[in-house]
């Protein structure tokens, strides 16, 4: 048995000396890639898009995707984060109260909407908010209306249509707008409020009931430059070509809403 | 495929490299529990464990908090060119500081059941503390601190919350877990499954061999 561990131990060994090598090189600061913190609700269009960057300029870039909070606590203890691109108003106010984020570079970068979706093979006709009143629709996913941007903006939207108070006991919190997505797919909810983005991501949802986008609290995806980057050049440059003609067909065709003042 | 692969390769490496960084302090803990008295001994016990309990993300609001440029060790670190956030070293780290609670709590029982008359009797003929430990206890005790190994090793390999706060999520830092999240949050199940059955096998045989070894007792020297 001893010698099985070893053997165990050994083998493992190897393995890191095979992995450590390679870009363990450490880049200096020069020529350290780009950092971009992005939320992992945009990983398909980013990683699109900075590729094509990268095609372009030459500058490489490494993204880090993940949940804003978690993106937001990285900057504030003190990550090299060049571009930081939120799904949530709040983490990007939140890095900004900090004094993190560079003057004059903040934008906000995107829009969604909300939607209503129901299983694939379900069929329903939702024409206005208050037929999810429906005893077909008892049980609807939402996101965490305590902080989960999808679901603070779900309940924002119920409340000024006056459906809150008669809803709030059929609704099935979330922990991301893709866990509330899932819920629907496998059919463990009658329906569920996601952005138009994660519906035109599934093929076992069916839109139902698109938000009209005046009625909804507007939803915002902020981008800016921190102060901890390490090519504020290139990074001003990464950002506006997020902001170019090209970005703004690939965000589209994701579902995604450029803002107006961009266009 | 070939990703899914790299990235398991990745995170097994990253495992035991933390397992070997936990070896010599956790053996040296385990030992210190399980033979010394000394004041604080309760507490040392306890401060130890404590990731075991914590939530993973709360461990990696720590660690992040000390270990972060603007915090009280990154300040100090940054000088010297140390920079913890979104390295392999914030990998490792991440996953020494979760396996090393069960390595210490598996080597301690380890060496616990190391019957005291043996050390006494290699005492008695001579041998000073160090030789005691090297000959008779570590040996005596080899299977516990093994298991305890193993089942650090393994607690490492699917470390999710710290890992993500400390080492982020970038391609050059991503581990089993931390890409099982971001497969599934993207909508990639096919990566995703895929990925949960490398990490379910791999953990599936270290976490066995572990137990074939706390549970075939204590080595006793032939007679």
């Amino acid at each position: 048995m001893m010698r099985l561990t070893m053997v165990f131990l050994a083998l493992s060994l190897v393995l890191a000396a095979c992995a450590l090598p390679g870009e363990d090189g450490r880049p200096t600061r020069r020529d350290r890639p780009l950092l971009v913190s992005a939320a992992v609700s945009l990983s398909g269009v980013m990683e699109t898009l900075t590729t094509d960057y990268t095609r372009r300029t030459g500058t490489a870039v490494e993204l880090n995707l993940a949940a804003s909070t978690v993106l937001a606590i990285q900057i504030i203890a003190g990550a090299r984060v060049d571009l930081f691109v939120s799904a949530d108003l709040f983490q990007m106010d939140r890095v900004a109260a900090e004094g993190l984020i560079r003057s004059g570079t903040r934008v906000d970068l995107l829009s969604n909407q909300l939607v209503v979706v129901v299983p694939a093979d379900v069929t329903a006709s939702v024409t206005s908010p208050a037929m999810l009143l429906q005893p077909m629709f008892g049980r609807i996913a939402v996101g965490d209306p305590d902080g989960v941007p999808v679901g603070v903006y779900a309940r924002a939207y119920l409340e000024s249509v006056g459906l809150w108070d008669r809803l709030k006991v059929r609704l099935v919190p979330g922990r991301s707008a893709r866990a509330v997505l899932a819920t629907v797919e496998v059919g463990a909810v009658d329906a569920g409020i996601v952005y138009r983005t994660d519906a035109r991501s599934s093929d076992g949802v069916r839109e139902v009931f698109e938000v009209p986008v005046a009625e909804g609290s507007a939803i915002s995806y902020p981008a800016a430059l921190t102060t901890q980057g390490t090519n504020p050049a290139a990074a001003e440059q990464l950002l506006r070509y997020l902001q170019s003609a090209k970005a703004r067909a690939v965000f589209e065709q994701a579902g995604f809403i450029v803002p107006e003042s961009q266009q | 495929m070939s990703d899914i692969l790299r990235i398991a390769s990745f995170t097994v490496a990253m495992a035991a490299l933390a397992t070997l960084v936990i070896l010599p302090p956790g053996v040296a803990l385990a030992w210190l529990l399980a033979r010394r008295q000394f004041p604080g001994r309760m507490v040392l016990a306890t401060l130890v464990s404590l990731p075991l309990v914590l939530p993973p993300v709360a461990t990696g609001l720590i660690l992040i908090r000390l270990l972060g440029r603007r915090g009280p060790l990154g300040i100090l670190l940054e000088p010297v060119g140390i920079e913890v956030m979104f390295t392999r070293l914030a990998v490792v780290l991440a996953m020494a500081v979760m396996g090393l609670p069960l390595l210490v709590r598996a080597a301690q029982a380890g060496f616990e059941q190391v019957d005291r008359r043996y050390e006494q009797i290699a005492a008695t003929l001579g041998a000073g503390p160090v030789r005691v430990f090297f000959t008779v206890s570590l040996p005596l005790a080899g299977r516990g601190v093994a298991a305890g190994a193993l089942l650090g090793f393994s607690r490492a390999l699917g470390e999710f919350g710290a890992t993500i706060l400390l080492a982020g999520a970038l391609p050059s830092t991503r581990t089993i877990a931390v890409a099982i999240f971001t497969y599934n949050e993207t909508g990639q199940e096919a990566a995703a499954t895929a990925m949960v059955a490398v990490s379910a096998t791999i953990a599936f045989g270290a976490l066995f061999l572990s137990n074939r070894l706390a549970t075939s007792g204590p080595w006793r020297p032939a007679s």
